[in-house]
């Protein structure tokens, strides 16, 4: 596999490879781009941020993001879950949306957010 | 209406500004022109902010609502859905609003700008064709698919391989949307390393570099755009029904040249010193319509720059001994681009080509030093040495 360590600017070009059940990483210029490649082999992980319909939000949708990273593989899987998914507003800053998503005992959080625009009015303040 | 301070702009540049100026006892006023604070950062639903500023990486929309917060609990007048029409300068400044409330004049003693900056559209990169729909800036697009909830388009074609160009491509393809490609003109990507690997490796995404979109051909919609291989001169159609400019930012300063302050040609910011002054006296700006930044930390860090310099120029105690700075080789641009005292100052900029080992140097000075510079990644340090006037900043290789 070949990849981009992205942990600091210099950008090393990493090639990982497995030879006799061992992960070799080659073109890092510090321990910090073996470990980086190892993890992008074996075990690659991102932070899910999408977006989820909220109904009598001031907008639309609400963004949200997971408590943690996700495992790579998996995240198509946790967007068609996601796609089938409405909460109400309001919805503040940090809430849970949805709570041991998929039983991965990671949470869904809230990262925007969004009035209800049935209980109050968007204040406008005036000088 | 009379202040010590009005910002013009609520993004994170204009609240930082507010709120730095709020808490050194200036009476502030707050002017943004939509309907909420928080400039482009709500539309950001991707983490990587916040991670010099808070010491841990929020999204834009959490990072925007901290602000938020802080200046919603503070004296901060704010004033929504309101417009700068007119300014006029003195002593005394002299803004004319356009509020919901009618028009309205606020005198003031002195006034930061923090309107952002606006994406370059297709004209401005020479896409010719058919004017159809489906043709959005990436902000348009960001703004439809994570404020509003519509996708834009299905099969996407993406002009422009900066940081916005990127991160929008993987919210298509996460979205399921299918990207048909990145095109850059230039031989390297514009946007961050850690964008290029996580936006569009991850989705198998082409990013065609040293390509050039040329043209649009489409009947009501896109139906498929004219690419040219810079390197070969071929040329070639590719299908897609939406095509997504990417392609850079450029300050918001049309108040600001009506009043004839200085514009830096490379930057197309307004010209600042080290307070974040403009050449007009009392008149500040900070953030992306002095210098286009990369991090929404270094807006907020500009923000309360010029919230300082403010207090500095009402209290008489701005240092006056003006001194310019040049551009030398392999600089872009930098700011600020002059300087009034001799205490230690921020400097933002970008090199003009990737390079190993770069040295910064100012006079003969050097400054700062660099493993890798890109010109995608600013550089951003204290300048500690004392300048003299027509001091060059440049870039060494080696």
């Amino acid at each position: 596999m070949k990849t981009i360590c992205i942990i600091c600017p210099i950008g090393c070009e990493l090639t990982v490879k497995e030879e006799n059940g061992e992960i070799k990483v080659s073109g890092n210029l510090c321990p910090r781009g073996e470990e980086y490649g190892k993890t992008e082999y074996l075990n690659p992980k991102r932070v899910l941020i999408t977006v989820i319909p909220c109904k009598n939000g001031e907008l639309p949708v609400v963004s949200v993001k997971s408590s943690e990273p996700i495992d790579k593989e998996l995240i198509p899987k946790v967007m068609k879950f996601l796609s089938e998914i409405v909460v109400d507003a309001a919805v503040d800053v940090g809430d849970v949306v949805i709570e041991n998503l998929l039983g991965m005992g990671i949470n869904i959080i809230a990262t925007r957010k969004n009035y209800n625009i049935m209980l109050e009015e968007v204040q406008h303040i005036d000088i | 209406m009379n202040y010590d301070v009005v910002v013009v702009g609520g993004g994170p540049a204009g609240m930082a500004s507010a709120l730095k100026s709020d808490e050194l006892g200036y009476k502030t006023l707050l002017v943004e022109v939509s309907d909420r604070l928080g400039g482009i950062l709500p539309q950001c639903i991707h983490p990587g902010f916040g991670l010099h500023y808070f010491k841990e990486e929020l999204t834009g929309g959490e990072f925007a609502d901290r602000f938020i917060r802080k200046i919603e609990k503070e004296n901060v007048e704010i004033l929504l859905s309101s417009y700068l029409e007119d300014l006029t300068v003195g002593n005394e400044k002299i803004l004319k609003l356009i509020t919901p409330n009618g028009i309205k004049k606020i005198f003031t003693k002195s006034v930061i700008f923090a309107t952002g900056a606006r994406e370059r559209h297709r004209h401005e990169i020479g896409i010719l064709g058919d004017r159809v729909a489906g043709i959005y800036t990436a902000g348009e697009a960001q703004a439809l698919m994570d404020l509003y909830g519509v996708l834009p388009g299905e099969k996407i074609l993406i002009v422009g391989s900066g940081d916005v160009g990127l991160i929008m491509a993987r919210r298509f393809a996460l979205e399921g949307c299918e990207v048909v490609g990145v095109v850059e003109i230039m031989p390297y990507p514009g946007g961050l390393m850690r964008n290029v690997v996580q936006c569009l490796y991850d989705f198998d995404i082409p990013l065609l570099l040293q390509h050039k979109a040329i043209s649009v051909k489409g009947r009501k919609r896109v139906e498929r755009a004219l690419v040219k291989n810079l390197k070969s001169g071929e040329e070639k159609w590719i299908d897609c029904d939406t095509l997504v400019i990417a392609a850079g930012l450029l300050p918001n300063i049309d108040i600001m040249r009506r009043i004839g302050v200085d514009i830096d040609e490379r930057t197309k910011g307004v010209a600042v010193d080290e307070f974040f002054q403009t050449t007009s006296p009392g008149i500040f700006a900070a953030g992306n319509c002095v210098i286009i930044n990369d991090l929404v930390d270094y807006a907020v860090e500009q923000g309360e720059t010029a919230a300082i310099g403010a207090s500095k120029y009402i209290e008489g105690t701005l240092p006056k001994n003006i001194r310019k700075l040049r551009i030398g080789q392999n600089v872009r641009y930098f700011a600020p681009q002059r300087v009034l005292g001799n205490e230690p100052f921020l400097i933002y900029g970008r090199v003009s080509k990737p390079m190993r080992n770069v040295k910064i140097k100012i006079g003969d000075v050097v400054v700062h030093s660099y493993p890798v510079a890109r010109p995608s990644e600013m550089f951003r340090f204290k300048v500690k040495i004392n300048i003299e006037d027509e001091d060059v900043v440049e870039a060494e290789e080696g």
